[in-house]
């Protein structure tokens, strides 16, 4: 999905080794989950499959990870594409975050249901607080900065949400009490 | 170290209960936020904490000084000394320019004319907007006059700020400029910052977060409302 898009944004400013790639990724993605070597390999194989990169090269002495990879015309205009597709306004809370709360509105008490809320509300606050501060450090440079923004608005969205949800829940419960 | 306490706080408006028993202590050098829904009491329990109303039962103490029970002269002192106020709408005067709004406090203060000038350039240009001194509110963007509000708040180094809501007339970006500067400012003098919003990602600037409900603030440490914790009308 995504991650193929991103390494083909890699490849866009020249050839590059698999190692380099996943270093790549995780730098221009710090929040994001690491990619992992087979990941990068399964996925740069599928890319190679669809005529989106080619071999450029190999190092004399290479393993797997010697090969480099460029950008063919496909994956040029297949990125390009891609880039200027609006994605649809999809609600974000985390799907798991989602069932989460409904599971327990269903299953459980209301209190665990507050509980399990009020849990998750100081995780995302933490992570918020985390977030702020890190985007505000001097030696931030701007992908940091709008990767931050990017959870921050998320965080923000969903911490709104937990807030709605908890006062919903205690409403239910005080109707539930005599 | 606890700085500013609050015991067993009430206050209402005639028949409208605005906080129905709130306890807090405020650690020295901390960046508290203080949310919670419209009209739950934010407001009103920081006019409490500064001095600017009194509660009709509990008690504040700041430094271990009780001051709820102080009189006029006594708090105004207070505020004048050693609190800052910073508000949604920067409530400068518009008559006078930025360098004269910012400047006001000190002279209220009985600082000299050029000193409290000085200062005040100082403090625009600390805040980022040395270059609006001269023009009036009306000739300054609303991120501007926030900061030029920022700049009066602080000019008379209080050991407290009070803030209300202090970006929520201002776009995402401008907002976050404002919290930046204040944030970095309050840390370099070492000023205890008491924030009020309802906007979880400002409340991602403080290093604290208590949340409120119906006058009261929510009893687990996170300050999060279970809804056993409800306080039922
Ligand atoms: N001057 C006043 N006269 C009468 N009632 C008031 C007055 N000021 C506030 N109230 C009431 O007291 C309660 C608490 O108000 P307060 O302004 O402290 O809330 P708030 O949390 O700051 O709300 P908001 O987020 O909307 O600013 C509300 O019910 C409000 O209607
Ligand atoms: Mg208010």
């Amino acid at each position: 999905m995504s991650a193929s898009f991103v390494l083909l944004g890699l490849l866009s400013s020249g050839p590059k080794h698999g190692y380099e790639l996943k270093r790549a990724y995780d730098r221009s993605l710090p929040n994001a989950k690491p990619l992992a070597f087979g990941q990068v390999y399964s996925t740069i194989g599928r890319l190679e499959r669809d005529g989106l990169v080619e071999r450029a090269g190999q190092d004399r002495d290479g393993g797997p990870d010697r090969v480099t990879y460029e950008l063919t015309e496909l994956g040029r205009q297949t990125l390009d594409e891609w880039l200027g597709t609006v994605e649809p306004p999809a609600p974000y809370v985390s799907s798991v975050l989602l069932a989460k709360v409904v599971v327990a509105l269903l299953t459980a008490e209301p209190e665990r249901a507050g509980s399990y809320l009020a849990d998750q509300r100081a995780a995302h606050t933490t992570r918020l607080r985390e977030l702020t501060r890190s985007k505000h450090d001097p030696t931030a440079n701007i992908g940091d900065v709008i990767t931050a923004d990017f959870t921050i608005a998320h965080l923000d969205a969903d911490l709104r949400w937990l807030r709605t949800t908890l006062d919903r829940v205690a409403e239910l419960h005080q109707e539930t009490q005599p | 170290m606890t700085i500013l306490q609050a015991r067993g706080v009430v206050r209402s408006y005639g028949q409208t209960p605005a906080l129905r028993g709130v306890s807090l202590d405020v650690h020295e050098g901390e960046i508290l936020a203080v949310t919670g829904p419209s009209g739950c009491g934010k407001s009103t329990l920081l006019h409490c904490l500064a001095g600017i109303m009194r509660p009709q039962e509990g008690e504040i103490h700041y430094r271990g000084q009780r001051i709820d029970t102080g009189s006029e002269s006594v708090r105004s002192k207070l505020r004048r000394t050693e609190f800052g106020v910073l508000f949604q709408f920067g409530q400068l005067v518009m008559e006078l320019t930025a360098a004269e709004n910012v400047a006001l406090p000190l002279l209220l203060a009985g600082t000299g004319r050029r000193e409290a000038r000085t200062a005040a350039l100082t403090w625009l240009d600390r805040v980022g907007v040395a270059d609006v001194a001269d023009n009036r509110p009306g000739q300054m963007s609303g991120g501007q006059q926030q900061r030029c509000a920022l700049a009066r708040a602080l000019v008379t180094e209080p050991r407290v700020l009070f803030a209300d809501e202090p970006t929520g007339a201002l776009d995402t970006l401008t907002g976050e400029q404002v919290l930046g500067q204040l944030v970095r400012v309050t840390h370099e003098q070492r000023t205890t910052v008491v924030l009020v919003t309802h906007e979880p990602r400002v409340a991602g600037y403080a290093d604290r977060e208590l949340t409120m409900r119906d006058g009261v603030l929510d009893e687990t440490e996170a300050g999060i409302a279970v809804p056993s914790g409800r306080h039922g009308r």
